[in-house]
């Protein structure tokens, strides 16, 4: 029996490495009392895919002894030795007694030294029951939430206490991480901010003045853009860009740092890692959300007004007229009002899941996604809940 | 076996041309407007196991990375297994990868992958093998770098410094190289468990005729299982020999690396 496979072969680059002529082969001869089975050829983890076929068709034969002969071997690594001792092994398992000969100096040390490893007997790997595993994801991820539900609870606490002590330890506050802080997660993010909402003033009036130009009502287009965007738009696609854009960055930074040892390095020095990594954060971004949100209000008018005029033939002064009427500084205040909370909530969010980061470059990854994609759904949701409230209180 | 003690003291001057498995010539590398390393040329021969000291920022890890092609050149050529790794193709370059093993100087293990899954990463990616075989011989590689078997199902984050370092050798064995890199591999580990790493280089050495590449600033590594020893510095090897034959180098780094009190204290 002779095994030759190169046709089988699919990755090629494998073969020009070990002369790629030179396979490994198996081979059983003999008698009723004695069986030889020779292993020639280069028995290398590069011929893996061959050796295990030639193992896996050996026909073994049942003789009372079998002579393993090894002396032909032109090539020896862990991996052939082990399948050598695998099929020693499986001789012996069959009854039969086995004598290795022909092994060379250094050959004989490699299988001596696999001997000694004997690995446990392989199982597969199995996956518990589907409807366990469902039970114990839902238990898991209840555990987790209540879990979240006393970090943000922990940080909000910190929080107060560390802006209550201000008066008596002024330098708690740590306000140049708060301006540096700042300077990242503000001034970085003007630029985008505000040519987004421009884009957006633009467009809505774009799409309601074509509409409105139908029944001779264009000039509502001003009503409807001052409203939409002060009130809702603004903040929301502020507080949306601030979550993807500092959100996403604080989980980062607080994540890799956990990950390599920095956070427990500020425990052992005793700082709090609260006071000094999330509440500069946390505080930088309650400023600036509102900042960003003024800045992207007053982009979006004057997108809206652009188009206005140039597309609804409404000229800026009489924009603004119109604008004077439509709005009220309760109608920007309305807007202006929701973004500490919306920058709270985005900074609590990324702060907690960077905090949950563990070993892992995925664990990472997977919190950072879920802090962009929890602080944007729970954005919308407070976004929701002011409107019922707003509206109950009759602004 | 090359006789070390045979050796002229310069280095890179090999006698017979296909007894060397690594050789450099003329590499320099820098960082912007600082040249760490100048012009420097190195061999290694098959079969031995080439110890590299020299002061904490020297430029070891920065040699080993350059000629694993990691850190850019700019100069010089690196010529491993006969290949020119500067004019060799993705083919041959993939190739050559495949017949070296590196162990990183923070282990570098996939912090996403239990250990298990390191060690079978460059089986499952370059060769075509069973789940079963891969399994065994992952679990055969960690109980040679002397891991118990537990630490199988463990994840980086959750291993010892030392624990680390053996799961990484574990994983530059994993193909059975000829040549494997080495940065402090027995830094931080326990006397003990730095004497049995030291044991397995050897062991390994006989029964796979490894080379090793080997930075190290274990003196008892250097005196037990090194054949030459390379000295770094001023940019470039000052120095390669047998221990016996850098003692009586005249260089102040050396001499007090060598003849310095932790170095006699030992004996
Ligand atoms: N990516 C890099 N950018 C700039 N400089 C670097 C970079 N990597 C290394 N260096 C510099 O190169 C020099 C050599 O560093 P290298 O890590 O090789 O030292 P080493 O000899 O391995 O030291 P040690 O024994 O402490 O590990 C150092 O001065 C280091 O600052
Ligand atoms: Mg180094």
């Amino acid at each position: 029996m002779a095994f030759g496979m190169a046709g089988k072969r699919r990755r090629k680059t494998v073969m020009t490495i070990h002369a790629a002529q030179d396979l490994p082969r198996l081979s059983v001869s003999g008698d009723a009392q004695t069986s030889r089975v020779v292993a020639e050829g280069p028995w290398t983890i590069f011929h893996s895919e061959v050796l295990e076929a030639a193992l896996a068709d050996l026909a073994m034969p049942h003789t009372a002894k079998v002579i393993l002969d090894l002396s032909r071997l032109n090539g020896l690594d862990t991996a052939g030795a082990w399948l050598l001792h695998r099929l020693q092994a499986e001789l012996e398992f069959h009854g039969s007694r086995v004598v290795v000969t022909g092994l060379e100096g250094s050959y004989r040390a490699l299988l001596t030294e696999v001997e000694q490893h004997h690995p446990p007997e392989w199982v597969p790997e199995r996956h518990p029951l589907s409807l366990v595993r469902v039970l114990e994801m839902t238990g898991r991820q209840v555990v987790e939430i209540c879990k979240d539900a006393v970090a943000v609870l922990h940080i909000v606490g910190s929080m107060v206490t560390v802006l209550s002590g201000v008066f008596v330890r002024p330098r708690c506050l740590r306000l140049k991480s708060v301006a540096n802080q700042f300077d990242r997660s503000c001034i970085g993010a003007v630029p985008i901010v505000m040519l987004m909402s421009f884009l957006i003033g633009a467009i809505i009036s774009q799409q309601g003045g074509f509409y409105l130009k139908q029944f001779g009502a264009d000039i509502y287009v001003v009503d409807l853009a001052g409203v939409l965007v002060l009130r809702e738009i603004g903040v929301i696609l502020t507080a949306i860009m601030v979550a993807g854009r500092s959100g996403s960055a604080f989980t980062a930074e607080l994540g890799s740092m956990k990950m390599r040892e920095e956070i427990d390095a500020l425990h052992v020095i005793g700082l709090h890692v609260t006071e000094v990594l999330v509440i500069p954060r946390l505080l930088a971004l309650i400023l600036a959300l509102p900042v960003l949100t003024f800045l992207s209000d007053l982009a979006a008018l004057f997108g809206a007004g652009l188009v206005s005029w140039l597309y609804l033939d409404i000229p800026p002064r009489v924009f603004i007229d119109l604008m004077q009427v439509a709005v009220s500084t309760d109608t920007l205040l309305v807007g202006l009002v929701k973004a500490p909370f919306m920058a709270l909530i985005i900074g609590l969010v990324a702060c907690v899941e960077g905090m949950k980061v563990s070993g892992s470059a995925e664990s990472l990854g997977r919190h950072t996604t879920l802090s962009v994609v929890k602080a944007i759904f729970m954005v919308i949701v407070v976004d929701g809940l002011f409107a019922i409230f707003f509206s109950s209180i009759g602004i | 076996m090359a006789n070390p003690l045979n050796d002229p003291l310069t280095h890179a001057q090999s006698r017979s041309d296909d007894d060397v498995i690594l050789r450099a010539r003329g590499v320099t590398v820098g960082f912007g407007p600082v040249l760490v390393l100048k012009d420097l040329d190195l061999d290694v021969r098959k079969r031995e196991i080439l110890g590299f000291v020299g002061g904490s920022g020297t430029g070891k890890s920065v040699l080993m990375r350059a000629i694993l092609g990691l850190t850019p050149r700019r100069a010089g050529d690196i010529e491993v297994f006969g290949v020119n790794l500067r004019d060799a193709g993705p083919e041959e370059r993939l190739a050559v990868e495949r017949r070296w093993g590196v162990l990183f100087q923070q282990g570098a293990l996939f912090s996403s992958l239990n250990v298990r899954q390191n060690i079978q990463v460059p089986m499952r990616e370059h060769m075509r093998m069973s789940e079963r075989l891969m399994d065994e011989l992952a679990l055969l590689k960690l109980e040679m770098v002397g891991l118990p078997r537990s630490a199988a199902e463990k994840f980086p984050s959750e291993l010892s410094g030392g624990m680390i370092k053996r799961a990484s050798l574990a994983r530059s064995l994993a193909l059975d190289p000829e040549l494997v890199f080495l940065d402090e591999p027995t830094a931080g580990l326990d006397p003990i468990g730095a004497a049995s790493f030291d044991a397995l280089i050897l062991k390994l050495r006989e029964t796979l005729g490894l080379t090793v590449y080997m930075v190290t600033h274990d003196l008892d590594s250097l005196h037990s299982i090194c054949d030459r020893v390379a000295v770094l510095g001023e940019k470039k090897v000052l120095r390669t020999g047998t221990i016996e034959e850098l003692m009586r180098f005249d260089n102040a780094w050396v001499q007090s690396y060598f003849n310095g009190e932790r170095a006699l204290r030992r004996v």
